[in-house]
């Protein structure tokens, strides 16, 4: 991302589970989020969340084009591209952008997933039109140059050196993801191998945004103290004129079976405290056996959403064997997504009996089921939320923007917490037994150095 | 699937957003509700969902834990929701979780606080598992160990963290001898030290009714919330233990520390003496921060920095005004050839602005952009429970937060650069950095790489 945040996978385990999460809840489920949609003729898909508790407006571009998407051998294209949107176009300098935001009292951002990339400025709704001929002006008028690439490139370098270069965690993180996917683009990581965003080309980069920067390839999003219709009035005025392209195929390489586990581990003088994960390979709401998706969602909530959940109840409260422990499942992803397991061992206590402890609990899963209680409590949690998520102007624009770039529908979105109440034992049963495949694990570890060898 | 990933990263991805009290002033009403027993809220009634959210705060923190046994307050605030009356950990938050209400505590420097948030019908209970947490937590010994292998994994995961060593090593050249110079988490040592009789000691002189400061947003009556206050907070004793921090002027002025790592880029922290909150020029250092590194995307060492060289993802300046010292620090992660000329940069601009000031535009884009985003702050009905406790905190007035803008407004370009010559001293800064800087000339090298 532009400023201290960037990209999906730094995202906190809150930030995950509230982006699956729709924000109004009432007793029938008749209605979630009772959003208005429209579409216009280049093809461009609005979405309008009212909201007329402050006067403010969110307003959020986001394009189907993420990591997953870039040509092979040019890992961080597409996060070097959300760094230079905020560059000159045409019509406006260098800066202007944020600039013309900052004179508003705006707040403006961006952020890049292996799914998509996205772009939101949060101002005062007298504001909207404004913010929407900038972003519209940026979707095909952008003005790259050597002179504007380069010092971003650098940037770009020295973000990935925070982030992940300087963060034995980090830096595992990148390994274990390469082994999980042996072919699908998730293996790559967002900000790209070092080595490959040195190399990426002006020609790349303007390839890639001829590629995918088009109105029909983008859902615009804008939730809070506004009007639906002059929405789509300012939207069919700013971003009306913007011919569509002819898009490719949205086709990623796909995973094979997976025949074997697959264990990394990283040792680094850097680490005090060791940490051990474990991703089995699982469906989305849109990829693979997805008829589990939302039975997973309570699974991960039962299992591991939690001090009272049961890996945490058992690792970390019973047995003492972990300093901290816990579970978690994302199903919003294009592709095939993970659920994983985690925790940090006690002081002198050996990864291997925690880790015997994990299998326990999954074997006892695989040959007990789940209960009624689990499961209603569970449950109530996950419709709880809901309510909770209504406590903001940005997150109902988060939801839909995330859920239409990655596959789902309007709908999909409204359904939730009915798909989630529909969830049965049976079905949860009959998803951890899919999943929870031993051959299709991937495990790191990340240990300090040898004794005896500091470097 | 990439959310997986990084784990190690708690980046804020959504800081921004979402706002439930208008930008505008006399927008925000504030009730200020005092109840049978004594005990005073301020109170944003909003009833359009069915949340209520609560901020407290008892004034004294991580700064009072004793010598030896840093950490103290940190512990406690881990322990309060680990059991409480009848209940053992287990019980408690299983009833926490069942009925989805969220209570947290959290111990700063000069404070101990916590926040609640429930739905409407689970109200009543939310607010008596509070009180059972403030008034009869149980420090059962296998919660506390629990707790203490948490932090002291904490501490261990963190203890090489090039931003952690920095701001470890700024605080402690800072504040020698002084109660800030030690991590508000403790250290392995002092944490694996901390007693039972510690936690309980914490708890029965700084948890008292004279000093509690509450804040109060959504689904609530004042009649109910009155009520509400003298069942949960009535318990607690009438008046908390006096201390005092000592006040301290940041020492080691002008100092550039190296901390040696061969990591492949250097964390770099920066700052000199602040205004105190109070001060007078508060807001026109507001302003001049704003200009100096406190803007976005917009700031002078974003821009020689960032955007002209590309030295650095992020580099930026800020005020950090507290009860006993105030600062003005900075940041940023730059490559290891880089450092020197970083610094120089940031030295350069300090020199700058206080000789030859800001400019009008600069001013005016400042106070335009620190008035219009003021009401972004208020995110949701936490950030406005917690800015209702921050201004009784700070006793700025039941009015203050529909005046604020105008005390931005009314800052002039000459308030700035007096406010400049008189604060920003680039001799005065102390620079850490924690890496393996090319061509700096440290004042102090601490080698910690074996």
């Amino acid at each position: 991302m532009k400023d201290g945040f960037t990209m999906v996978p730094g995202w906190p385990a809150w930030v995950l589970s509230l982006a699956l999460i729709p924000l109004l809840v009432v007793p029938s489920f008749a209605q979630v989020f009772n959003p208005r949609t429209f579409e216009l003729d280049n093809g461009l898909q609005i979405v309008v969340i009212e909201n007329h508790r402050a006067p403010v407006v969110t307003h959020m571009i986001w394009y189907r084009a993420g990591a997953a998407d870039e040509p092979a051998g040019k890992s961080g294209i597409a996060h070097y591209f959300e760094h230079l949107m905020f560059k000159g176009t045409k019509t406006r300098a260098p800066g202007e952008f944020s600039e013309i935001v900052a004179s508003v009292g705006g707040r403006e951002n961006a952020f890049t997933s292996q799914d998509y990339t996205g772009y939101f400025q949060t101002v005062a709704p007298q504001h909207l039109a404004t913010m929407m001929e900038l972003e519209a002006d940026r979707m095909t008028g952008l003005v790259l140059t050597s002179e504007i690439i380069e010092p971003e490139r650098k940037v770009i370098l020295e973000e990935r050196g925070s982030r992940t270069d300087n963060n034995p965690s980090a830096l595992l993180s990148e390994q274990v993801a390469a082994a999980t996917y042996l072919n699908h683009p998730y293996r790559l990581p967002i900000i790209g191998w070092a080595h490959e965003i040195e190399n990426i080309s002006l020609a790349d980069l303007e390839a890639f945004y001829k590629t995918w920067y088009a109105p029909n390839n983008a859902v615009l999003v804008v939730s809070g103290d506004v009007d639906p219709d002059e929405v789509f009035q300012l939207a069919r005025k700013y971003y009306g004129p913007i011919a569509a392209r002819d898009l490719p195929p949205r086709i990623r390489p796909s995973e094979p079976p997976q025949r074997a586990p697959r264990e990394v581990v990283m040792r680094d003088a850097r680490v005090e405290q060791p940490s051990w994960s474990r991703r089995y390979l699982a469906p989305s709401y849109t990829s693979g056996a997805s008829e589990h998706a939302y039975a997973l969602e309570v699974l991960s909530e039962i299992i591991g959403g939690g001090t009272t959940a049961r890996i945490y109840r058992s690792i970390v409260v019973e047995s003492a064997l972990a300093a901290s422990a816990g579970a978690w499942y994302s199903p919003g992803s294009l592709d095939l997504t993970t659920f994983g397991f985690w925790f940090s061992p006690r002081p002198g206590v050996k990864i291997s009996d925690v880790e015997a402890a994990i299998d326990e609990q999954i074997s006892k899963l695989l040959a007990d089921g789940v209960t009624e209680d689990e499961l209603d409590r569970a449950k109530r949690r996950l419709i709880d939320s809901a309510i909770f998520a209504r406590d903001s102007v940005s997150g109902p624009a988060r939801i839909f923007g995330a859920a239409l770039a990655s596959g789902q529908t309007v709908d999909d979105v409204e359904a939730w917490p009915k798909r989630i109440q529909a969830v049965t034992v049976e079905e949860i049963n009959a998803a951890a037994r899919a999943v929870f495949n031993p051959t299709a694990s991937t495990t790191g570890i990340l240990l300090p150095a040898e004794p005896g060898n500091k470097s | 699937m990439s959310l997986s990933l990084m784990r190690g990263l708690r980046a804020p991805v959504f800081a921004l957003a979402i706002l439930l009290v208008p930008v505008s002033a006399q927008a925000i009403e504030i009730q200020r509700v005092i109840s049978k027993g004594g005990i005073e809220a301020w109170l944003v009634e909003d009833h359009s969902l069915p949340i209520i959210s609560m901020r407290f705060l008892f004034p004294g923190g991580a700064a009072t834990d004793p010598i030896g046994r840093q950490g103290t307050a940190n512990m406690v605030s881990g322990l309060l929701d680990e059991g409480a009356g009848d209940l053992d950990s287990q019980a408690f938050q299983s009833r926490l979780a069942d009925e989805s209400i969220s209570l947290s505590f959290n111990a700063s420097r000069d404070n101990f606080g916590g926040n609640l948030r429930a739905l409407t019908r689970n109200r009543d209970e939310a607010f008596d598992l509070l009180r059972l947490a403030l008034t009869q937590p149980r420090f059962d010994p296998g919660a506390v160990e629990r707790i203490r292998a948490q932090i002291l994994a904490g501490i261990a995961a963190r203890k090489n963290d090039p931003n952690q060593i920095a701001q470890r090593t700024f605080w402690s050249a800072t504040f020698p001898d002084h109660p800030y110079s030690r991590p508000r988490e403790g250290t392995a040592e002092s944490v694996a030290a901390i007693t039972d009789v510690d936690l309980r000691t914490f708890v029965t002189r700084r948890l008292a009714r004279s000093e509690l400061i509450v804040g109060v947003v959504g689904d609530i009556t004042p009649d109910d919330l009155r009520v509400l206050l003298d069942q949960t907070f009535g318990d607690l004793p009438e008046r908390a233990e006096a201390y005092t921090i000592p006040k301290m002027e940041p020492a080691a002025a002008g100092d550039v520390i190296v901390v040696q790592k061969k990591n492949p880029q250097s964390r770099v922290v920066f700052g000199q003496k602040g205004l105190y909150r109070d001060d007078p020029d508060y807001y026109s250092a507001l302003v001049l921060n704003h200009i100096l590194g406190g803007g976005s995307f917009t700031s002078r060492l974003y821009d020689e920095i960032r955007e002209k060289r590309g030295l650095a993802y992020s580099v930026f300046s800020y005020l950090l005004p507290m009860d006993s010292a105030a600062l003005w620090l900075g940041g940023a992660g730059t490559e290891n050839a880089a450092v020197s000329v970083s610094v120089e940069l940031v030295r350069n601009q300090w020199a700058s602005i206080r000789a030859f000031g800001v400019t009008q535009d600069e001013l005016d884009k400042a106070k335009a952009n620190l008035i219009g985003s003021f009401g972004l702050r208020f995110e949701n009905s936490a950030a406005i429970s917690g800015m209702l406790v921050a201004v009784q905190r700070r006793d700025l007035g039941i009015e203050f937060l529909n005046e604020r803008n105008d005390l931005i407004a009314q800052v002039t370009l000459e308030d700035v650069n007096l406010v400049a010559k008189r604060v920003l001293d680039p001799a005065a800064l102390t620079v850490v950095v924690v890496g393996d800087p090319e061509n700096i000339d440290a004042t102090h090298t601490i080698r910690e790489d074996g």
